[in-house]
């Protein structure tokens, strides 16, 4: 048992990293808020860096890796906050012409009847007639709503449960950052047990979730998968909301990097029909 | 990444597992947990089955996956679990190996491993607790002896313990950190009375103990006069990530017993009851993923920051299964006869042992996250 990450996994995700902050830097998620829509050339360079094909076996044109991989790829997709539908988009390559390569946009109608990004989309999965457009929470995803839902692939949950991880991660490095820069009283914030102690409590969620996330990801187990998603969530969510309250009144303006996280959370927390379905699993899973 | 076991370890596991399956069945019914001699000998009486099977020496030389695996397989089956034992084989025990002197090895480890001496830990004082270092039991040199007055708390075992890892401070000028001896004391020495501190799970789990003048020679001293922070520090972090793999598959046992107890009482058929029971068994697979991870760390001999990480969480989950289990049982769980409701008495001092939930939290923002040094 060597449950860390190889050093391919490592390099994987630092490359992923670097992908990101050149292509999608804290600027150009500024730019986008302010000019909502689909970046088709950021689409491409992912396709190119095999983003969507990554899990593709080689001989279809693929970049042949496992669900590990994939986990670490979308978990700094969570981090950067990347907008689009990319796990639609990734769970199509290899079955809609041009997703792998990133030429084609996919959307779904996800288990609680929305679609994102329809208006964007060339090509939806899942019934979306009499799709209505919802005025969005969070700007960088907009939301259709649609008569009905259509089942959710565990995969999906589980690429969720990484993007929820990425922000977790990130908002308790962007509350530490703030903390030990801001001063009140003559001290750093971050001097102040209270603050502290909301840090602190942003990590161990994040470490939980961390570790719940990679197992489901090796195993690929259902019950595994419903875990960890409950517990990215969780991570990802109250993580947003403590980020924000250490920003102090900086956190509640607009300009604050930090609302978008808690409003991305809030939609991914939302998708395959929230959370009571994994609770309900894992419940059976106690009597099976 | 990779959560499969290697074929040795594997072997191990099953070789284990049917010993377990022989030896268990044989073994005499629990003594009450206020008969402390009959404790004692109960939980040594298990060390040395488990020394005369070859497995005594798991919390001391196996790697941490396999005592990951001893742990787990043996907690599995219902075997004992360390008890008295436990300040021997996972703290005295390591540290005498790694800063004793040849001599003190051969005199205080093989009667640990054969499950003949108990140890017992005088670390905590009444007026330091989380803040250690602020001990006061203080020691001066006389002749080949060193003198020892004041207290200890929370001591563990100590009305049957043959020997206690005492701190004591030897220079009171020094800074608080600096000026502690770490010496092995024998518990029959004169000068020294154990009075049993009920808890407040009405059982007297704990004593205090008392020093009035108590000898102990210099020999006993491990380590260097002075440098016993130091000593200490070197092994509290031994059990590298394994400190609660029994704990968490106990817990995941108990809960599979509190769905099964919903189902006959039918607490099942409401939701938001068997909904926290499904977000409890996600919380403890967590748990028993980062005890994983936490060990695979270990194993790639990164020192693991992992465990006040793992001690927050696991201590208030804990807590929380025993207060879904109060709604389990519904007014029940007001009995104290009724499975559980004494667990989840004993489940409250988890927040407070061992450094409180809010002093790991400060260790947390200090040393992992490096947040500012503060009040």
């Amino acid at each position: 048992m060597k449950f860390q990450l190889t050093e391919d996994q490592r390099a994987l995700r630092d490359g992923v990293r670097q992908l990101l902050t050149r292509r999608f830097d804290a600027e150009a998620l500024r730019a986008a808020v302010d000019a909502p829509g689909l970046d088709r050339g950021l689409w491409r360079a992912l396709g190119e860096a095999g983003f969507f094909a990554l899990r593709l076996p080689e001989a279809d044109g693929g970049v042949g890796l496992g669900l590990p991989e994939a986990v670490l790829a979308f978990e700094e997709a969570g981090r950067a906050l990347l907008p689009g539908p990319l796990i639609a988009t990734h769970l199509a390559a290899g079955e809609v012409a041009g997703a792998a390569e990133g030429e084609t946009v996919v959307a779904a109608v996800d288990g609680s009847g929305l679609v994102e990004w329809l208006a964007e989309a060339d090509v939806v999965r899942g019934d979306a007639a009499g799709a209505v457009p919802l005025r969005s929470v969070d700007p960088l995803t907009p939301l259709h709503r649609v008569g009905g839902g259509a089942a959710v692939e565990p995969v999906a949950v589980l690429l969720t449960a990484a993007e929820q991880l990425g922000t977790a991660g990130r908002v308790c490095e962007l509350a530490v950052q703030h903390a030990r820069t801001r001063e009140q009283f003559g001290q750093p914030i971050g001097a102040f047990q209270a603050v502290k102690h909301l840090c602190a409590g942003m990590l161990v969620r994040t470490e939980v979730a961390r570790a719940a996330v990679y197992a489901a990801a090796v195993t690929a187990d259902r019950t595994d998968i419903a875990a960890a998603r409950l517990l990215a969530d969780e991570a990802a969510v109250l993580g947003a909301r403590d980020c924000l309250q250490v920003h102090g009144g900086m956190g509640f303006t607009w300009e604050s990097e930090v609302h978008l996280h808690l409003k991305r959370a809030w939609v991914r927390a939302r998708r395959g029909g929230a959370s009571t379905e994994s609770e309900e699993l894992l419940a059976a899973d106690l009597v099976a | 990444m990779d959560l499969t076991y290697t074929p040795e370890e594997d072997e191990f596991r099953a070789r284990l597992r049917e010993w377990l399956g022989k030896v268990l069945p044989t073994l005499p019914p629990k003594p009450s947990p206020d008969d402390w001699p009959a404790r004692r000998a109960y939980d040594l009486g298990w060390q040395r089955m488990l020394y005369d099977a070859g497995y005594a020496h798991v919390h001391w030389d196996a790697s941490p996956t396999v005592r990951l695996i001893f742990l787990e397989e043996t907690e599995k089956a219902g075997a004992p679990y360390v008890g008295a034992g436990f300040v021997g084989l996972l703290h005295a025990g390591p540290t005498i190996a790694a800063e004793g002197s040849e001599e003190q090895r051969a005199r205080w480890l093989p009667p640990i491993l054969r499950g003949e001496e108990v140890w017992c830990q005088g670390f905590s004082e009444p007026d330091a607790g989380s803040d250690l270092a602020a001990l006061r039991t203080r020691a001066r040199r006389d002749g080949d002896d060193y003198v020892v007055s004041g207290s200890k708390i929370w001591t563990s075992h100590a009305e049957v313990a043959d020997w206690c890892e005492l701190l004591v401070r030897t220079n009171p000028a020094a800074p608080k950190h600096r000026g502690i001896t770490w010496l092995a004391m024998p518990m029959d020495a004169p000068g020294i009375t154990v009075r049993p501190l009920r808890t407040l799970a009405g059982s007297a789990e704990f004593a205090e103990v008392f020093l009035d003048e108590v000898r102990i020679p210099v020999a006993n001293r491990v380590g260097d006069e002075d440098d016993g922070w130091r000593v200490t520090m070197v092994t509290l972090s031994f059990e590298r990530g394994t400190a609660f793999v029994g704990e968490v598959v106990a817990c995941r046992r108990v809960l599979r017993e509190l769905a099964g107890e919903a189902r006959k009482n039918g607490r099942w058929d409401d939701p938001v009851l068997r909904r926290r029971l499904g977000r409890l068994n996600a919380q403890f697979r967590a748990l028993w993923r980062l005890t994983q991870w936490n060990v695979s760390e270990a194993e790639s001999g990164v020192p693991g920051v992992g465990s006040s990480v793992f001690k927050l969480r696991y201590s208030q989950a804990r807590q929380e299964l025993y207060d879904t289990a109060a709604d389990v049982l519904g007014a029940d769980c007001l009995d104290l006869d009724r499975p559980w409701m004494l667990d989840r008495l004993s489940s409250l001092s988890y927040t407070i042992a061992a450094g409180t939930s809010q002093i790991q939290q400060n260790i947390v923002a200090e040393r992992i996250l490096g947040l500012p040094k503060g009040r």
